[in-house]
């Protein structure tokens, strides 16, 4: 387990390395002169001069290539043209919120989506299987901000006034403010350290951090402000995990095994939750991993529309003002993140099914 | 006696005939209620790309101002259902720019097709051959064209198409592009996978026996196995094509204004969700049916016609 964990590890470095070369390849194929794509078309020849210089554009492309390397291994993503900040501090600042709003969207998918999944493939071919079906089918067909507006109309609109009235934007309401935690614990914490870079990180979970430090009034009305966008993120992780799940299911439910069990006088659900449904983890797993990348993609839309200020909104922002530098450092964070979770879903097959041996 | 064994011989042509691999396809086609209803929505918005100049009341990208008495972002107004007479009919309303929302959806039909089709096809041929060559050849070639492929892969494929067509520059053609480069490893991966499934085979080697090139065994004896699986991943493609080139165009990096492309107008108008819905309303509802004719086809060719990638995905 260790071994194959350390060589899964070892063959990822290759795939990091080809990210790393397709961005750069990207970075450096922006037509015309990169000073001018980046500082505007006003920039003059001395400045232009200056900048090529700092950013070691006059150097062989090789070397170029080395130092690119050199300083993203060490997380110095270079500094934003937009913000004029270090990327890395704009990532620890982002990717919190983008991670809280991947995995709350996530869980509605799975705790929708699968058993709703078991039910379609018990019930086959009832209204019930082809309800799912129907509504998978069209859940795997709409466009996310689409789905995300129409939800904010509906839940900001349409249900105002009453309790089913949901914030459209927003990551918190204007006049409640998340206290970090090494702040409210007082720890001595010196401000611009490493250390507290890591702390800020984690008190940036904002729900995370409510719990900690038990203030539930942030932690209710920052759930409220993620339910929408988490809706409407995890509708198609939802749709392709309840087909997953329904087609994997119906599989196994035809096996030997599973007839045998139910032969022997065991109860049926206890057949279909540990005989059946265990078995057919396996590509639900699979296909979850695999929706993470969707995910991330999707984010950039959605915090668009519902003001969230993630990864993914400002990946949008950056993109409209050509800030490359952020550009490439959110590709290369999100595909080797991607790149990890899909490690972490082939290790998580040895605890899902015993009888895999990883050598 | 003669004539006999002449009308055996007829009967058994006629017999062969009607049982034709395709035939008996498109027979199991039928028999698929999702491809059924997917190729009849797929009809309707084929009906409507070609004859979207006739069903059009009006021209996508004229101005309404001074022409009628219409206000911009004007509610829809349909005489069936009690609108007065004295008002001009706009069934979907009319846009931020005065223009008939109605008829620029219909055109928005023609640019989504477009879409779909150009990039999968272009997708397709390109990774057929990088697919057909990798397995093929083997070896090394294999190795290097497979281990780049894998890179396309790691990336999510709609933050790497935002990438490229942040480098390339905004516009629809750069975004069809940026589409299809994303979706060219999965076809090639189809490809090569049928490559190796038959190339050992005995017809192969016969092929090769009798002195065939490398060029007419390729194409002419092992692509053919391939033609299944790329159809029916190549439908479910358009579908994912169409969406993420109106996710691309929503975002401003597709089609531009004043283009009646689907996305392009939801982004425009997405900060009217509260004021104008029906102008965010229906260009999402075509959206959506557009992707799911293709995803319902897709599914239902799947089933009738490549089992075995049933549990694939």
């Amino acid at each position: 387990m260790i071994q194959y964990t350390i060589r899964r590890l070892l063959l990822a470095i290759p795939v990091i390395l080809g990210i790393l070369i397709v961005t750069f390849a990207l970075s450096r194929m922006i037509p015309g002169e990169p000073c001018k794509a980046m500082l505007g078309e006003k920039a003059t020849a001395q400045v232009c001069e200056l900048f090529t210089k700092q950013y070691g554009l006059d150097k062989p492309i090789p070397v170029q290539f080395g130092i690119f390397m050199g300083k993203m291994l060490q997380g110095d993503f270079g500094e934003s043209i937009r913000f004029s900040r270090p990327v890395t501090l704009i990532l620890v600042e982002r990717l919190p919120t983008t991670i809280e709003l991947g995995s709350f969207a996530l869980l509605i998918a799975c705790v929708i989506g699968i058993p709703a999944g078991i039910l379609s493939a018990l019930k086959r071919n009832s209204p019930l299987d082809v309800a799912v079906m129907v509504i998978s089918n069209i859940g795997v067909s709409m466009p996310v901000y689409w789905l995300g507006l129409m939800l904010a109309y509906t839940f900001a609109l349409v249900f105002k006034d009453t309790f089913l009235w949901l914030p459209p934007t927003g990551r918190l309401t204007a006049g409640i403010t998340s206290i970090p935690f090494y702040a409210a614990w007082h720890l001595p914490v010196v401000s611009g350290t490493l250390g507290q870079g890591i702390l800020q990180f984690f008190s940036n979970f904002i729900i995370f951090n409510s719990i900690i430090t038990g203030d539930w009034k942030v932690l209710i009305d920052s759930i409220r402000h993620l339910i929408l966008p988490a809706m409407a993120l995890g509708t198609i992780p939802m749709a392709i995990i309840a087909r997953m799940t329904r087609s994997s299911m119906l599989e196994v439910l035809k096996q030997d095994y599973v007839r045998t069990a139910r032969a022997k006088g065991l109860q049926k659900n206890m057949v279909i939750l540990k005989h059946a449904l265990r078995n057919a983890m396996l590509p639900i797993v699979t296909i979850i991993g695999l929706e993470v990348g969707v995910l991330f993609a999707g984010a950039l839309l959605t915090e668009t529309i519902f003001g969230l200020s993630g990864v993914g909104r400002i990946l949008y922002e950056a993109i409209t003002a050509r800030d490359y530098p952020i550009i490439q450092a959110f590709t290369v964070v999100i595909a080797t993140g991607y790149v990890f979770i899909n490690l972490l879903v082939d290790l998580s097959y040895v605890f899902i099914d015993p009888r895999i041996r990883l050598e | 006696m003669a004539v006999n064994s002449s009308t055996i011989n007829s009967n058994t042509i006629k017999d062969y005939r009607s049982n034709s691999l395709w035939r008996l396809t498109l027979r199991r086609i039928m028999r698929q209620r999702s491809a059924i209803i997917g190729m009849v929505i797929l009809a309707f918005l084929l009906f409507v790309a070609i004859f979207a100049d006739l069903l059009a009341p009006y021209d996508p990208y004229q101005v309404l101002i001074g022409v009628e008495d219409v206000d911009k972002r004007q509610a829809p107004c349909i005489y069936l259902l009690g609108c007065p007479k004295d008002q001009p009919q706009h069934i979907m309303g009319t846009d931020g720019n005065v223009r008939d929302q109605f008829s620029r959806i219909i055109f928005g039909t023609r640019i989504s097709l477009f879409v779909g089709f150009s990039t999968v096809g272009v997708a397709i041929i390109i990774g057929t051959l990088l697919g057909a060559i990798a397995g093929y050849a083997g070896g090394w070639l294999d190795n290097l064209i497979m281990r780049f492929l894998d890179v396309l892969l790691a990336f999510p494929s709609l933050l790497l198409a935002i990438t490229i067509v942040s480098v390339l520059g905004k516009g629809l053609q750069n975004a069809l592009l940026a589409i299809a480069i994303v979706s060219i490893p999965s076809y090639a991966r189809v490809v090569r996978a049928s490559v190796l499934s038959v190339k050992e085979t005995a017809y192969v080697s016969a092929s090769k026996a009798l002195g065939g090139n490398h060029a007419h065994i390729l194409f002419g004896r092992i692509l053919p196995n391939a033609i299944a699986p790329l159809i029916v991943r190549g439908t479910l493609g358009i579908g994912t094509a169409i969406l993420d080139a109106a996710a691309l165009s929503f975002i401003g990096l597709g089609a531009q204004p004043p283009m009646a492309e689907w996305g392009t107008m939801l982004g425009t108008e997405r900060n009217q969700l509260f004021t104008a819905p029906h102008l965010v309303f229906y260009p999402g509802i075509a959206i959506m049916l557009t992707v799911l004719s293709f995803n319902l086809l897709g599914d239902g060719l799947r089933d009738a016609i490549d089992p075995r990638l049933r549990s694939a995905e």
